[in-house]
């Protein structure tokens, strides 16, 4: 019974998952033609999506390095855009830390957005699902996704033509994410964190090296926090 | 343009931070349990990240050098509502990306 529910959970995943093949092909394609126009060979920005898989990140270390930023100073800036990486990683943990070390290594090598994002919606809508059917569903979440962040990044480098700006592929990114918050946003407390999460980001935009964001995410996870504490206490009232 | 070995430490850097950052709290903290606090945290760390990051993307597209662009403002608004009324996220990608083309088209 376990393994078939985990077979069900990972289709469910892949199905979930799927969609984000919109997003994550013209974005990793870009990432490729960007490169290659930087003077990246083919193996060189394989590589970076390989070995780095987060795609803004990798965006703004190529920027940098365009800029001729020193090497410490581009990794610096790319680390503190994937700081979010950490903030993941810790609200995973209820959900997959009892899962075997080499399983977290695994899972953690694969959170990017998309497979956090909707795996964290689909844990907080059945918090009650066992280990296996959560790993099996995130791992289906992963499959259509990772991957073709290989292929098209290859796709890309290898046409290394400019893809023409009349496509508008640099607003494929707000739309995906706008896309996964809105039904996020089913309570008081949530529909407060982000609101202050987007005036804080704006007010902090002048931070250097991406620091704003990290100052707007912190405040808006305190104010959802607090919101909800307040609420509660109300209730029982 | 920066030279091969610098590129290569720029690779394998950002490669071994972000895998420590993604491993750091579910490495570590693995089976122990979290307090009641930091979870209540932890529920609203999607809806404190996510927005923030594309709030200046949105307002200031670096496409049209930052200006704000009603073309964007209308996908923006046209997903957030489809998302919100039909929380399906796919629903609401489609129906962004036709309102940005649509408005871009009818604007051209």
């Amino acid at each position: 019974m376990a393994s078939a529910s985990s077979k069900s959970a990972f289709w469910k995943g892949f199905r979930d998952g799927a969609p984000f093949l919109l997003v994550v092909g013209p974005f990793g394609v870009l990432f490729g033609v960007v490169a290659t126009e930087a003077g990246l060979n083919i193996m060189e920005t394989m590589a970076f999506s390989i070995v780095v898989i987060a795609g803004a990140a990798q965006f703004t270390a190529i920027q940098l390095m365009v800029d001729d930023a020193p090497t410490l100073v581009v990794l610096a800036t790319a680390l503190a855009v994937n700081l979010r990486m950490a903030i993941y990683s810790a609200s995973l943990t209820p959900h997959l830390g009892v899962a075997p070390l080499w399983q977290r290594a695994i899972v953690a090598y694969f959170t990017v957005d998309q497979s956090y994002a909707v795996s964290i919606a689909q844990f907080e809508k059945t918090p009650d699902w066992p280990l296996r059917r959560k790993l099996a569903y995130f791992f289906g979440v992963v499959t259509p996704v990772c991957p073709m962040w290989y292929v098209v990044t290859w796709i890309g480098a290898y046409a290394g033509t400019a893809i023409p700006p009349e496509f508008a592929l640099d607003f494929a990114i707000p739309i995906t994410f706008l896309a996964i918050i809105a039904p996020l946003l089913r309570t008081v407390p949530h529909v407060l964190a982000c609101v202050t999460s987007v005036v804080l980001a704006l007010a902090f935009a002048w931070v250097p090296y991406s620091l704003g964001l990290l100052i707007a995410a912190f405040g808006a996870m305190v104010v959802g926090a607090q919101m909800e504490v307040i609420i509660t206490r109300r209730a029982k009232a | 343009m920066i030279g091969t070995w610098e590129l290569w430490i720029i690779i394998l850097g950002l490669g071994i931070g972000s895998f420590t950052l993604r491993f750091s709290f579910l490495g570590i903290i693995g089976k122990r349990a979290l307090p009641e606090w930091v979870l209540r945290h932890l529920r609203y760390t999607a809806v404190a990240v996510l927005p923030g990051l594309i709030a200046p993307l949105v307002l200031w597209p670096a496409a049209t050098g930052g200006e704000p662009d009603p073309a964007r403002l209308t996908a923006v608004a046209v997903t957030l509502l489809v998302g919100i009324i039909t929380r399906n996220v796919l629903a609401a990608i489609f129906a962004g990306a036709i309102a940005l083309y649509g408005t871009m088209y009818l604007l051209a």
